[in-house]
């Protein structure tokens, strides 16, 4: 790892919903422009982990630095206002993409930067379109959500989330949702985000997109980390027993 | 025995006197109930907020939980006691607007809380506060949700509105039962009465069908 400001620097990271530990104890640094993929079963807590990244889950111990500013310190989280400017520096993506149903395409990506910048709506609106361009759907701006493919509104989503210029990206099973066939483009955008030095955070079950596009892979189970590293070494000869037949049940899936 | 409406189609410059003054009591109160029913139900919404939760859950459970003409009393003769002396119009208002309010408000929260909780977080995460969430991203889904069940309170509290006419407010009861007194025609009265009632409510349904229908074709396919 470099010595450089880590982007995400998470220390002894806790979290439990009532007597049911979801985090044990996790410590890991994103460094700028890193792909971190995180895998693991099911409950193993990758999406509570993504979630105290912006602290759309409170953790109960441990400290979140963002950028160098304290997003949760001792299981504190950050007072409201400074929270919530914080978060624009975070983008979310969520599995069930949460566009907003009652605005078109283009008043979701425009609504973010209208209300918190202060963009006119020309300015917003002009920024949304080079958005909807860039993930492909420059045709759907006055669609309605409700109208789009399920890979259209995922891609409608990043766009969202890129309008606020986020210096991390969170992508909490992006894919999980949609048909097969519409994986691809969804994934396209998002190796496209990676090359541009995006720095990104992915929990996913796509374990050719790990091993393509991960800088770092992730490996969780019970609540904790087992095993990171480079996604070669993880999928070809990885350290831990829960790590390979992990992959053993995911890679002999398809 | 003879139907005579004689009095009715005499009286009914008065009795469209009077449905004015329903409607401006209902309008007035609908404003009070909307505004109420709000600030109630948005203050339920979380229960972590220990003194407003236990306000407005107070508020909800007394208002409901006792009769209209007991509370319209109350403002009405009670008050006066204490040397608060409010006109009859004010009263009315008052007492209806408070109670709609009451219903209002679960209605508001029982909207609100079935917008999925992935709306909220979305909004959220790219930066929004609670409140400014609540106003651009979830209250403009719930509101749709929200036109039925408000058509069944609006059509509740324009019937309730006859119940003013006992503090002496001059509606359309109250013009009704000034006919029936001189002319002893009851049944026609009273069916009048009925009827204006009717076209109140009636107009109401169908302005709330069309709110609801352009909301709806405005693309909130819900």
């Amino acid at each position: 790892m470099s010595d450089a400001t880590p982007m995400v620097r998470i220390r002894g990271l806790r979290k439990s919903f009532g007597s049911h530990v979801v985090l044990k104890n996790i410590d890991f640094d994103v460094q700028p422009s890193q792909v971190v993929v995180v895998i693991g079963p099911s409950g193993s807590g990758k999406s509570t982990f993504l979630r105290c990244c912006n602290g759309l889950e409170q953790p109960e111990g441990g400290s979140v630095e963002i950028c160098g500013r304290m997003l949760v310190q001792d299981g504190r989280m950050l007072a409201d206002q400074e929270l919530d400017s914080l978060r624009e520096e975070v983008g979310m993506v969520f599995q069930g993409f949460n566009l907003f149903p009652h605005l078109s395409v283009l008043h979701n990506i425009a609504l973010g930067p209208r209300k918190l910048r202060g963009l006119s709506r020309a300015e917003a609106d002009a920024q949304a379109r080079v958005l909807l361009e860039k993930v492909g759907l420059s045709h759907k701006a006055d669609a309605m959500p409700a109208s789009l493919s399920g890979g259209q509104k995922q891609r409608v989503a990043i766009a969202r989330a890129l309008a606020m210029k986020p210096k991390v990206m969170l992508f909490d099973e992006p894919t999980s949702a949609l048909d097969p066939e519409l994986v691809g483009e969804v994934l396209q955008v998002m190796k496209m985000l990676a090359s541009e030095g995006m720095t990104m955070m992915v929990v996913t079950h796509e374990m050719d997109f790990a091993r393509d596009v991960g800088d770092v892979v992730v490996v969780m189970d019970d609540g904790g980390i087992i095993e990171a590293g480079d996604p070669d070494m993880i999928f070809t000869n990885p350290s831990q027993d829960r790590t390979r037949s992990f992959l053993q049940a995911v890679l002999t899936r398809t | 025995m003879e139907l005579d409406f004689s009095p009715v189609w005499a009286g009914w410059p008065q009795l469209l006197q009077g449905a004015l003054v329903t409607v401006e009591v209902t309008a007035a109160s609908l404003v009070l109930g909307c505004v109420m029913g709000l600030l109630i139900g948005i203050g339920r919404l979380n229960p972590k907020r220990r003194v407003v939760y236990a306000l407005c859950t107070t508020y909800v459970a007394v208002i409901r939980g006792t009769p209209l003409l007991v509370q319209l009393f109350i403002l009405f003769f009670g008050l006066p006691q204490f040397g608060i002396l409010l006109p009859a119009f004010l009263c009315g208002v008052i007492g209806l607007g408070l109670y709609s309010g009451a219903y209002v408000s679960e209605v508001v929260r029982g909207a609100i809380q079935s917008i999925d909780r992935g709306q909220m977080e979305a909004a959220r995460s790219i930066g929004m506060s609670s409140g400014l969430a609540m106003r651009s991203v979830v209250l403009p889904q719930a509101v749709v949700r929200m036109i039925p069940p408000l058509g069944n309170e609006f059509i509740a509290l324009i019937k309730n509105s006859a119940l003013v006419s006992l503090l002496t407010i001059h509606d359309v009861m109250h013009e009704g039962q000034k006919i029936i007194s001189v002319s002893y025609r009851s049944l026609e009265v009273y069916l009048a009465i009925a009827v204006v009632y009717f076209i109140l409510t009636g107009v109401t349904t169908l302005v709330l069908r069309h709110f609801e229908l352009r909301l709806r074709a405005g693309g909130m396919v819900q």
